[in-house]
Parts: C-alpha cells; structure tokens; sequence
C-alpha cells in the first residue's frame, strides 16, 4: 500500500497540484519547487527529507503561507491559499498553522512569557487571558520556572521547547517544523522530538517536518516524502515509527 | 493587534534601544521647542503691539468733520463730494445718528476752546478741553497722579504736566530736569481753579421775529473746578485731548455751552439756531470695523479721518512675522522628522528578522505597519510634551532678560513673549502629526517586508 493510498484513509487536511515556486536570481532561473503535486491527510506526521537546496523549505513555506507559488495550487482544508489576500494569509498562519524552526526564531527582546504570549496579542485576546494560556504553553513544554528568562539566558533545548508552545499557543491544526532538531545535540533533539509527537498523538495536530536527518524522520514520522531539485523523488509510510511509538527505544 | 497592545509594544521596543531613541526624541523636543519659541515670540509682540495701540484708542477711533467746515483731512472728499453748504451740520442730532450706527461704542464732540484759568488770582490763558468718561482707560493717563472725574458733570478739572509746572511757577529750564508728576501733584490736588469763559446763551424765542435768523448773545461766566488729577500727557501728541493742558469732564464742559469759532460762522450762513461742534470723535468696537462705520458715516454726508490702513499694514506684519518665525520653527522640526525617519528605516534594518519572526507567527501587514507607526507616536508625544516644556522656558529666559533689559534702561517690564493654550496643544499635536507622517514610509516598508527573506536573513 503506497503511502497515498493510504492518507486517504483520512480526510486531506492539504493538497498541492503542480506546484512551483521559481526565482529569478540574475539570469538564472531557480526551480525551488518544481510540479510538486502531493496530498497530506489529517493526523499524519510527515517528513520532507532532501539535500540541501532540494527545495524542502520551500514547499514547507508555502504550505505555511508565508511565501506564494509561481503556479499551481495549495489547498488547505478546502481552501486555496494561492487566492488568498496577504490579510487572509496573514489570518492563516496565526490560526492555521504554527511553526517552529532551526534557529528557533524567538524575539530576544522579550522575555519566553511575552514571546509565547506574541500570538496571542496578534490574535487579539484580551489581556486578562493572555498570561494565563501562556504560562498553561510553556508548563506543557517544562518551562514554566523560566517565564521570566529572555532567550538568550536558555540553551537551545530550552529555546525549541519555548517556540513550540509558542507554535501552539493559538491551538492550530497543523504543525510545521523546519529541521527543528538541526541546531540541538542529539539528546536534546529527541526531548523536542518527543514533544512533536506528542502532538500528534494526543491533540492530533497534523506535522510537516523538513529534515534532512533520514533516522529521525523513521523514528518519527509516518510518511516519508523526499525531495529533489525541487521535485518529489519518492513517498513512502513508515512502518519503522510504529514500533518506537509504542515504546521502548527513546 | 488592539491599540492598546500595539502601543505597549511601541513603548517596549523603543525601550529596547533607548539612546537612540531618546536622541530622536530630543530631536523631536528641540524642533517643538524652537516652533514655541518663536511662535509665543511673536505672539507675545503682537499682543504688546495690540495692547498699547487698543489702549491708545488711535486705531479704533473715526474722526467726523463737517463738510461745511473746510478742514477735513482728506482732500479727495472734498473735492468729490456733495458741495459744503449742501452738506448737513455736525450738530447734537447727527452726534446721535452717529452714536446709533451698529459697531459704535461711543460718539463725543471734541470740544475745546482757548479761555482763561485762575490760580491763587494769577490768570493763566491756556486750551480746555473736555474728556469722556470712557477716557478712564486710556492708557495716556498711566502715569497719572490723583484720581479721574468722580461723575460725568463733577466740576473738576485734570492738569496737564507742563500746565501744573505752570501754575507753581516751576516750568523747567533748558538743560534742568523735569520736576516728576508725583511732586507736581501734592501742592495742587484738592485745590481750586476758576474757570472764566464766554457762554452761548440762547436768545428767547419773542426776541427774534424772523425764524431763519440765527440769534444768541455771550455772556461772560465763571465756574470754580477742583483740581483732582495731574496727568503725564505728551501735549505734542497725536491725540486730539492731548493738546489740551486742561480737562473738564465732557457733560460738563458741553453744558457750559462755551462759545465756539464756528459759531459766529454759522450765523452768517444758514445753519439754523443749533449750535454745532467742530469735529465729533466716534470710537468703534474693533479697529476691524473702522471701515465700515467710516463708510457709514460719509454716506451721512460728512467728512471721516482714521488710521486703520495704518492698522491694516501693522496686522499685515504681523501675520508675515509668525508666518516667518513659524517657518524658522518649523525647520528644526522638519530636520527633526528626518531623524525619525533615519531612526525607524535603522530599526526596519535590525529588526527585520523580527519583523519576519511576527509575519510567520501571524501578524498582519496592519500589525507590522501599526507598530512602527504607534513607534513613531509615541515619540511625538513625548517629543511634543518635552518641546513644549523646553520651549516655555526657553521663552521665560528670554522674557526674564528682555525685562532685567528694560529695567536697566528704565523702561517697566514688558510681557514680550505669551504661550496660548492653542499654541501648547497645537504644538504637541503638529509634533504627533509630523512623527506620524515621519513614519509612514517606514511603517510602510516594514509592512511589505518578505517574511522569507527576511527569516533567512542573519
């Protein structure tokens, strides 16, 4: 059974079809994503593997709306992103998706409190509930002695932890993650592992991870996607995650 | 994001780099302090300007001849106008046609007439003349001794500085100081004069069968005046009262019925038995409804002389000296929304990875846009509130000097500079505005930012 088949066991939470995305850089012309056309079902926990400059990212930030395709369709529950204002896109990643990344991408300025909090205010939640969903994110992720700390007094471990409870904080359906584990040692990388699955599992948020680590994503995820020169080059559903799902190597 | 919550976060991230910050905003404070400054400057002038010449009552004053006269000031009426004899008599009734135009405070006949004064039995021939009652708040009687007129018709009379020097035998040599109008005052106040003048008596109606002839008779009278006030009038100034060197209240001085030149003119022509005044003064509400009570009044047929085109041009100044201080002003400010702008495009730069951090996370265009915007706000508002504080005192030094100035020169301390509440608020808000177009383009910028250039950029 190919992994699409069975995806569509579930409803398709998002669906791509022909999908670019090309730059311009001087004279060349840079097919990051390249006629990807592939369907992610509600609840699964994919990984986009692929070198460098494979065009993983891309398709991740597409998917996330933070970037818009040369041609073709992404189509997130229902809806096509590619119709969508910068307004609406902006609605989508508050409330649709959260993110989380490499560099962790917390705002130093702010202590971990006010950068969990930061999506809420955009959401406009009232005050007097913003600290309290706060505080309730960062205790779900360990971290609730440190609320008052700002970044850089964390180690990365910490770091990832806080931007995944920022990632939830608005409770969105989908999780993406772009090599989330790529700036932790190996330790530290399956502690956030471990948190992405749990999502998965327990609140049943549907991941897209982007790695280039081919062991973590068949610790980890369902399917396997991979890409190259922008291309999908290969799917498959992982059996492998199974037997670390229900148990004991971690 | 609520505004509330954009604002806070304005006021934190300008904390974040708080020297900058704080220089633009000196920037700002500076820019609001000079425009204050400059502005109060020139207000305060133009109230020092408005205040004295209010007071003086030149510019608010019409001056009613009659055509028949011959003396009026201006030329042009008279060749223009209807021919003298036709023209109507400035008499008591036209006084009151006049005193009844809209825009009129007042109208007095300007009487005055050359007699004799006694003091201590030493005649003295001098001009008399009468003063209204309005006159009180002229401000050529600041330096006055004494009290003015207790009533309208109170037999007393004001001397005039150089008549009282007179009268004690004190007139001042060439070269000698002048005795002060303080010393002058105690011997005389309280004292009596008695004044000796020629009256107008009607004649009763039996004596005069033909009703066209104008017949009166003088007679010589008399009438003891209390010396109540001796005031520092420049007798050589512009103002009609001022050549006078003796004051009677007006009612008073009208009800002696003092024979005047015109009056044995009249006889000669047919002006009817009414006696009629030389000129009449007409005081109007503001020196901005001069000209039309002036048009008024020569549509009555007479003759008018004012300064309001003198007041006109001294308007017009004014308004080219704020227009010019405002624009100097202004400069500061203008240089000062450059350096907001510089500081906001600097922030766009370093903070674009954060920029990026709040696109993916779900801010807005209209977030991002805000929170620059609320930035540059915020530091109107307090550049507005410092530049306000800053220029208030700014003008307090300079008053307080211009007056330590005019002490050591003798002159009394002037308010030369005056900040309107209008100006403190408008300033504040013009500062808002400024910052707030400042940073429009930044804001803007911002806005567009790509969330993936910019997250990629480190």
């Amino acid at each position: 059974m190919s992994a699409g088949e069975s995806s569509m066991k579930n409803s398709i939470a998002i669906r791509t079809e022909n999908l670019c995305r090309h730059y311009k850089m001087g004279d060349a012309l840079i097919r990051a994503v390249d006629g990807i056309s592939i369907q992610i079902a509600s609840g699964e926990f994919v990984a986009l593997l692929g070198t460098s400059g494979s065009g993983k990212s891309s398709l991740l930030n597409l998917i996330a709306g933070l970037d818009r395709p040369t041609s073709g369709t992404v189509v997130v529950q229902k809806s096509d992103l590619a119709k969508f204002s910068r307004e609406e896109l902006a609605k989508y990643r508050l409330h649709t998706v959260g993110m989380v990344f490499q560099s962790f991408n917390l705002i130093p300025s702010m202590t971990l409190l006010e950068n969990v909090e930061l999506p809420l205010r955009f959401a406009e939640v009232d005050r007097g509930k913003r600290e309290g969903l706060a505080r309730q994110a960062l205790e779900r992720v360990g971290l609730s002695a440190r609320w008052r700390h700002r970044p850089t007094e964390l180690s990365g471990g910490e770091q990832q932890r806080a931007s995944l409870a920022r990632a939830l904080i608005n409770q969105p359906r989908f999780l993406l993650a772009d090599e989330p584990t790529g700036n932790l040692d190996s330790q530290t990388g399956t502690e956030i592992m471990n948190f992405i699955r749990e999502f998965n599992e327990t609140l049943g948020m549907t991941i897209i991870m982007v790695t280039h680590e081919r062991t973590l994503a068949e610790r980890y995820a369902s399917r396997m996607t991979f890409l190259a020169d922008g291309k999908l080059i290969g799917d498959q559903s992982n059996v492998a995650s199974a037997t670390t799902r229900n148990g004991a190597t971690l | 994001m609520k505004t509330y919550d954009m604002a806070e976060l304005a006021v934190r991230n300008l904390r974040e780099s708080i020297l900058r910050n704080s220089l633009t905003t000196v920037g700002i404070s500076v820019g609001v302090a000079s425009l204050v400054a400059m502005l109060s400057l020139g207000i305060g002038l133009q109230q020092l300007a408005g205040r004295r010449l209010q007071k003086s009552g030149l510019f608010d004053t019409v001056v009613v001849t009659s055509r028949r006269d011959l003396r009026g000031f201006n030329r042009e009426q008279e060749e223009n106008g209807p021919a003298p004899a036709e023209s109507p008599a400035l008499n008591e009734d036209s006084r009151q046609k006049i005193a009844q135009l809209p825009d009129v405070v007042e109208a007095y006949p300007d009487i005055r007439f050359v007699t004799e004064l006694r003091y201590e039995d030493r005649p003295f021939l001098t001009m008399v003349a009468g003063l209204p009652f309005s006159a009180k708040n002229n401000d050529a009687f600041d330096g006055m001794q004494g009290n003015f007129f207790s009533s309208e018709t109170a037999s007393e009379a004001i001397l005039q500085k150089s008549f009282a020097a007179q009268l004690l035998g004190k007139t001042p040599k060439a070269g000698s100081e002048e005795a002060s109008v303080a010393d002058l005052a105690k011997p005389l106040l309280g004292k009596q004069v008695t004044l000796r003048y020629a009256e107008r008596a009607a004649m009763p109606e039996t004596q005069t069968s033909d009703s066209a002839a104008t017949a009166y008779s003088v007679v010589s009278r008399e009438v003891t005046l209390k010396i109540v006030a001796v005031c520092d009038l420049d007798p050589d100034s512009m103002r009609g009262q001022a050549r006078a060197r003796v004051f009677l209240p007006l009612k008073l001085a009208q009800n002696l019925h003092v024979m005047q030149p015109s009056d044995l003119r009249d006889t000669t022509n047919s002006a009817g038995s009414t006696p009629a005044y030389t000129t009449v003064e007409v005081h109007v509400k503001s020196p901005t409804q001069v000209q039309t009570v002036e048009d008024a009044i020569k549509k009555m047929g007479f003759n008018t002389f004012s300064i309001v085109d003198a007041t006109r041009s001294l308007r017009q100044f004014f308004a080219v000296l704020d227009l010019f201080l405002g624009i100097f002003g202004s400069l500061a400010l203008a240089v000062a929304s450059i350096g907001i702008i510089n500081t906001l495009v600097m922030a766009i730069l370093e903070r674009r990875r954060e920029i990026g951090i709040m696109k993916a996370i779900g801010a807005s265009d209209g977030d991002v846009k805000g929170l620059f915007f609320a930035e540059a706000g915020v530091m109107g508002v307090f550049g507005g509130f410092v530049g306000v504080a800053l220029g208030w005192t700014i003008g307090r030094v300079i008053n307080l000097g211009t007056n330590v100035y005019l002490k050591r020169q003798h002159f009394p301390p002037e308010q030369i500079w005056f900040v309107p509440w209008w100006l403190v608020l408008g300033a504040i808000g013009f500062a808002i505005v400024v910052s707030l177009l400042s940073g429009l383009y930044p804001a803007s910028r911002a806005a567009r930012l790509d969330p993936v250039q910019a997250l990629r950029y480190e």
